[in-house]
């Protein structure tokens, strides 16, 4: 665990990078420092391997200052990722990222060995192991980084905006490996990003800093969503606030209706009455969505329109969920489970029907404690068409 | 005007020997020069404001005549060859202090603070790090003071220390044409050797560079 107590970091010419911050990182977990630019997010990643020296107060490591240890030795066991990388120029990968094997003497042998292990966890193709950062792209340099700064396996890793740099689609990218990373390695990381969409994407805790080096909020990503501590950290976190806090309700507890779903044997007179009906193969795999009325004979031959997005039931969040139901014709989100069956379908008021952590949730429950009845008297209602069994 | 080929042939012994004496002459200064421009353009990097005297002092010595830095060493160091090695160790420092300078300003600051972060010590940082990015750079003012001094060296002649400046004096004395152009061709030819052959040793220091892309 990394703890701040009471840090305060006054540069010489006067400017407060930091102003009496306390504040924890728990091991094994990701904090993520977000706020606005000069809010002193880089001055407290510094203070942690020393290349910042508070002016008041301490920060600890499992409990032991860190002035108690040497910066270089300290720094050592400290994994550090810069937003362009920082790779060395004149090093080729494999050695960059045996930097610190280097430095802590192990034989060459075998920090190279690391290094091409590590090549393979980041998603870095071994054959680049010779080349030069400047060879490579801006993603995959930044993969290097991260890879150099886990060489040496440090308990502990620092991350100033490391995924700031690259075009969106690599950033997402970038973000979806690392939290797999973190699954399997668990380290403690400090996060750093000034974009609150990577905060919550990828934080167990969110810090949250304003100018002038205050820190206003610390809070599980959810809970700073649903209840920012002022108006700063609302402003902060933008319009779209209640849309992201379904990003943390479960699908899990949702009932999913089959009333829509119907086999392809199905006959287009059974689904009468209905706009729009999802048709499914033998393996329940949804085949599109189909018009009954424009229809006769077998569904399996109707003009169908391709499902195109679904969301795992029980795994995604409502917010994929929602976002499946806008895009369907049928304005319906279709569940799938891990085969890729269909399991149901679920409108948007059911979705919006799910209890959240958040202001969304309450409200929905507080406003209208009979309206939930209305959700499951339409998934209790008997299921027409029988999917054809 | 004739060239007297059969001078060129009977004294190709003499030539060769004066080029080697060129080339020490010419090249010490410069192999001077950069050890005193490594501290001192390090010296003007930690120190900013040192740097603004610094190159006005080298840039002042370089617009002294050589002839005139000649007579002044002559003094303390008589008609050796060190008479003409100090003034062209002087001049060569004028192209090499910036460019250890602009070398060690080459290393992006991602690179200086990653290098810290990762447990560098200054030193090693400096001898692992910022020195090799540098190299490039240094070698190209290296090329630049190369080839300087092997052309300004002929003047030590003047003061007895031969080389190609030997058969360039004596040739005018003459009147022989001969032996002053085949000075001149040898200096030239010198100064593209000596520059390739520091083209090819940067190379092989920095196969990194953006210059030379290495099919891997
Ligand atoms: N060496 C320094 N000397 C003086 N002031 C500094 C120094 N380093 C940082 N500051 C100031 O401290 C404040 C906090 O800087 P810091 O880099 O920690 O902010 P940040 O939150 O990381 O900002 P950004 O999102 O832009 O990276 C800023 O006002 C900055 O100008
Ligand atoms: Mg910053």
């Amino acid at each position: 665990m990394i703890t701040f107590e009471g840090v305060t970091k006054r540069y010489p010419d006067g400017t407060v990078a930091l102003d009496d911050v306390s504040l924890e990182c728990p091991t094994g977990r990701i904090t993520v420092f977000v706020g606005t630019s000069g809010g002193g997010k880089t001055t407290a990643l510094r203070t942690i391997n020393r290349m910042v020296e508070p002016t008041a107060g301490r920060v600890l490591i499992d409990g032991g200052d860190v002035r108690e240890r040497r910066p270089a030795e300290l720094r050592r066991g400290i994994g550090y990722v810069i937003q362009h990388a920082g790779l060395f120029p004149h090093r080729t990968i494999e050695d960059n990222i045996a930097t610190v094997p280097y430095l802590l003497r192990w034989n060459k042998k075998k920090a190279r060995a690391a290094a091409h292990e590590l090549m393979e966890r980041v998603g870095l193709d071994p054959s680049m192991a010779r080349r030069y950062p400047f060879q490579l792209s801006g993603g995959q340099q930044q993969r290097v980084g991260v890879a150099r700064a886990l060489a040496a396996d440090p308990p502990i890793m620092l991350m100033d905006e490391p995924f700031s740099a690259v075009d969106p689609v690599v950033r997402a990218e970038l973000q979806d490996e690392f939290l797999r990373l973190q699954a399997e390695l668990h380290k403690t990381i400090v996060f750093v990003t000034h974009d609150i969409d990577e905060a919550i994407k990828l934080g167990d805790r969110v810090a949250v800093f304003q100018t002038g080096g205050r820190l206003v909020q610390v809070d599980a990503p959810e809970d700073l969503l649903a209840h920012p501590a002022d108006e700063f950290v609302a402003g902060f976190i933008g319009q779209n606030r209640g849309i992201r806090t379904l990003g943390f309700a479960e699908t899990g507890g949702l009932r999913l209706s089959d009333d829509a779903v119907f086999a392809g044997s199905a006959d287009a007179a059974d689904a009468a009455g209905l706009d729009w009906v999802l048709v499914v193969d033998a393996d329940r795999r949804p085949l599109g969505w189909a018009r009954p009325a424009d229809e006769t004979g077998p569904l399996a031959e109707a003009r169908l329109v391709p499902v195109g997005a679904t969301f795992r039931a029980g795994a995604d969040s409502v917010r994929v969920a929602l976002d499946a139901a806008v895009l369907s014709p049928a304005g319906l989100a279709v569940g799938v489970d891990e085969t890729g069956a269909v399991v149901g379908t679920a409108g948007g008021a059911d979705l919006l029907a799910v209890p959240t952590h958040g202001l969304a949730g309450r409200a929905a429950a507080d406003s209208a404690a009979a309206e939930p009845a209305d959700t499951p008297e339409r998934a209790d209602a008997p299921v027409k068409g029988g999917a054809g069994d | 005007m004739d060239i007297d080929w059969g001078w060129i042939g009977d004294h190709t012994g003499t030539l060769g020997d004066h080029a080697l004496i060129h080339i020490r002459l010419a090249l010490l200064p410069v192999l001077f020069g950069l050890l005193i421009s490594l501290p001192a353009g390090l010296a003007c990097r930690r120190w900013q404001w040192l740097y603004a005297p610094v190159l006005t002092v080298s840039n002042v010595l370089y617009a002294i005549p050589s002839l005139a830095l000649f007579m002044l060493f002559i003094q303390y160091t008589g008609l050796s060859a060190s008479t003409v090695m100090i003034p062209l160790t002087l001049y060569s420092l004028s192209v090499l202090i910036p460019n250890v300078v602009d070398g060690l300003g080459a290393v992006s600051e991602p690179v200086r603070q990653a290098a810290t972060a990762m447990g560098f010590g200054t030193l090693r940082r400096l001898v692992q790090v910022e020195l090799p990015i540098a190299v490039p750079v240094v070698i190209a003012g290296v090329r630049v003071a190369a080839v300087s001094s092997i052309s300004l060296v002929a003047i030590g002649q003047l003061i007895g220390q031969g080389g190609l400046g030997y058969d360039i004096i004596r040739g005018s004395q003459l009147q022989f044409q001969t032996q002053i152009l085949a000075a001149s061709v040898l200096i030239v030819l010198l100064a593209l050797a000596t520059d390739a052959v520091l083209v090819i040793v940067q190379r092989l220091l920095t196969p990194w560079s953006r210059a030379r892309r290495r099919a891997s």
